[in-house]
């Protein structure tokens, strides 16, 4: 293996300078954040650059921290680079005020499904999208059902104190 | 003498007809819908709905305890559900930094090889039913059923096996479990053999090729653009295999091949799958071999000296008072959580089973996605038949491993 996490965050910071940020390495795996509308230029030089040549799209997904305010909606792409058996994970962190990222499916088929999943769930509107509609809800639904803001118990139900045992 | 015939104006709509493959639909093993736009028995267009088995399990996920996740991945791939089991197991065991005996990993190995062949016999056998030949899928039925007996010693349950724990197994395997094994690896009258009489009904059968060579092809290419892993995309030649690649459980420690086709047509998946379960075979063999290589009280090793993770068995809970604090700390979720985030992945039967596992230190997940490899895969489908017959959609949907329970989650 001679690509390393060494020479990919080289590689970025040469690229993108410090736009490229939170850098670490949890359990092996480099991840990073990049702003939000600079997903598709970093997953471009990923896939084009000679050496690094991210061409598979292992996973993308959102997760919801309604906390982080201004940036409550984060996705997440994992890419595998499969000559050098390697992968990387980045982030981006989007206002769910105004949840607009730039779609990947002009770099990547599989990012058509993937997308319309994290359309599905969490309402993140992905730009360029060929068919940005909903896939394993109803079509009728109108609400993003895997935010935080609905808890998976019914609210109806006073028999259950959670105080005690976390959410 | 000729006359004209002149219809009336719009008597004819449109020139195509549009056919509803699905959602319930004999040939599509499974809730798929797919509308079709057909010229004649071409097809022109087609449109794939999912969703149709949709349960929430990553909702759900986000309020249970890791030991209460286990029976929701049973519920992906329920043609092979112990290496969900297994694959969501390896995920908290690398979040929780555990390290396994190898005699676990060996016996692992067994059991997640077994699933594989489970899950391949299925898929193999419902093409040869989709293109009309029903006698191999008995055949190989029977070694299912007796899969299905060694999981149902070894974890109780036959389908959604819930096998092991987070930390090892259950329990150590019965003398039954590998007497049934024996059966099954017995070269003249288990397994073995009957594969070897599967592949001769099929793979050289003339009327067999005529229908599956050529049909629903993809280059390695667009394989990988789509997203495709597992067989699929080893069947349009590239040596992708997650347990070369990023060894888990030991595989590292196994001789075995991988192989890979050329052309990635329904033929080519075919020859793929039945290669696997000889390979397949292989590593079984091995794995029996290095676990009877342990002797004494290394021989009585089923899972890691854990006891803040594993769930103790039934008796010491009753008996013994540290275990009991440990049952109710495990079973209350209230076990030490390490924050972090984790992307795990295990050679799935149809392809690469992903975890990505975010925890901030609570009872229960922060957040899980399930990579869940032929939700990925299928988008390829409408590619793969348009231009091609009716007939031949139906065949690359069964070629292609399609598990409805996985698509959806």
């Amino acid at each position: 293996m001679s690509l390393t996490n060494e020479i990919i965050q080289q590689r970025l910071i040469e690229k993108f300078g410090d736009q490229v940020s939170n850098m670490e390495a949890p359990y092996g795996m480099l991840t990073f954040r990049v702003p939000s509308d600079m997903n598709l230029k970093v997953m471009q030089f990923l896939y084009d650059d000679p050496q690094l040549k991210f061409q598979f799209l292992t996973d993308l997904q959102a997760v919801h921290y309604p906390q982080n305010l201004g940036a409550e909606l984060a996705v997440v792409y994992h890419l595998h680079n499969l000559t050098d058996n390697i992968r990387i994970r980045f982030k981006i962190f989007v206002p769910i005020s105004k949840p607009d990222v730039f779609s990947a499916t002009a770099l990547y088929q599989s990012a058509n499904f993937m997308e319309r999943e994290t359309f599905d769930f969490y309402g993140v509107n992905f730009l360029g999208h060929p068919n940005l509609i909903r896939i394993l809800n109803v079509d009728e639904m109108d609400y993003f059902p895997m935010r935080k803001e609905f808890p998976l118990e019914d609210q109806s139900r006073i028999d259950k104190d959670d105080d005690m045992f976390g959410r | 003498m000729s006359e004209t015939i002149t219809l009336p104006e719009r008597s004819i709509e449109k020139e195509t007809t549009t056919l509803n493959l699905g959602p319930t639909h004999p040939a599509t093993h499974g809730v798929f819908q797919n509308i079709l736009e057909l010229d004649g028995e071409r097809i022109m267009s087609s449109v794939s709905t999912v969703g149709y088995i949709h349960r929430a399990f990553e909702k759900i996920a986000e309020r249970r305890p890791l030991y209460q996740i286990t029976p929701l991945t049973d519920r992906l791939n329920y043609c092979s559900s112990p290496i969900n089991n297994m694959g969501w197991h390896i995920t908290c065991e690398k979040l929780l930094d555990l390290k396994l005996p190898k005699r676990v990993d060996y016996m692992r190995v067994i059991i997640m090889e077994l699933a594989r062949i489970s899950d391949h016999l299925i898929c193999n056998s419902i093409v040869g039913v989709d293109s009309g030949a029903y006698s191999g899928f008995l055949y190989l039925m029977q070694f299912r059923e007796l899969i299905y007996e060694i999981y149902e010693e070894i974890c109780g349950s036959r389908l959604t096996t819930t096998i092991g724990r987070i930390g090892g197994f259950e329990r150590n395997f019965t003398p039954k479990a590998w007497e049934k094994l024996d059966q099954f690896l017995d070269e003249k009258h288990g397994y073995p053999a009957q594969l070897r009489e599967f592949e001769n009904l099929f793979t050289r059968n003339r009327i067999f090729m005529d229908r599956t060579i050529g049909c629903g092809p993809i280059s390695a290419e667009r394989a990988m653009n789509y997203g495709f892993t597992g067989p699929n995309l080893r069947a349009s030649g590239v040596d992708y295999d997650v347990r070369v690649h990023t060894p888990y459980s030991s595989y590292d420690d196994f001789e075995f091949t991988i192989p890979v086709g050329s052309t990635g047509d329904c033929y080519d998946r075919f020859l793929v799958r039945n290669q696997e379960m000889w390979q397949s075979l292989s590593i079984i063999k091995q794995a029996y071999q290095k676990v009877q290589q342990f002797k004494g009280a290394e021989a009585e090793v089923y899972h890691a000296d854990a006891p803040a993770y594993y769930l103790p068995p039934k008796e010491d809970v009753y008996t013994k008072m540290e275990a009991l604090i440990y049952h109710f700390k495990i079973v209350m979720g209230e076990a030490e959580m390490p924050v972090g985030e984790v992307y795990s992945s295990v050679e799935g039967a149809n392809g690469e089973l992903g975890f990505y596992l975010i925890s901030d230190g609570g009872r229960t997940p922060y957040r899980l996605h399930f990579r869940r490899p032929c939700f990925i895969y299928y988008q390829a489908f409408q590619e793969l038949v348009t231009g091609g017959m009716l007939s031949d959609a139906v065949i690359t949907m069964s070629s292609l491993n399609l598990i409805a329970g996985e698509m959806d989650a």
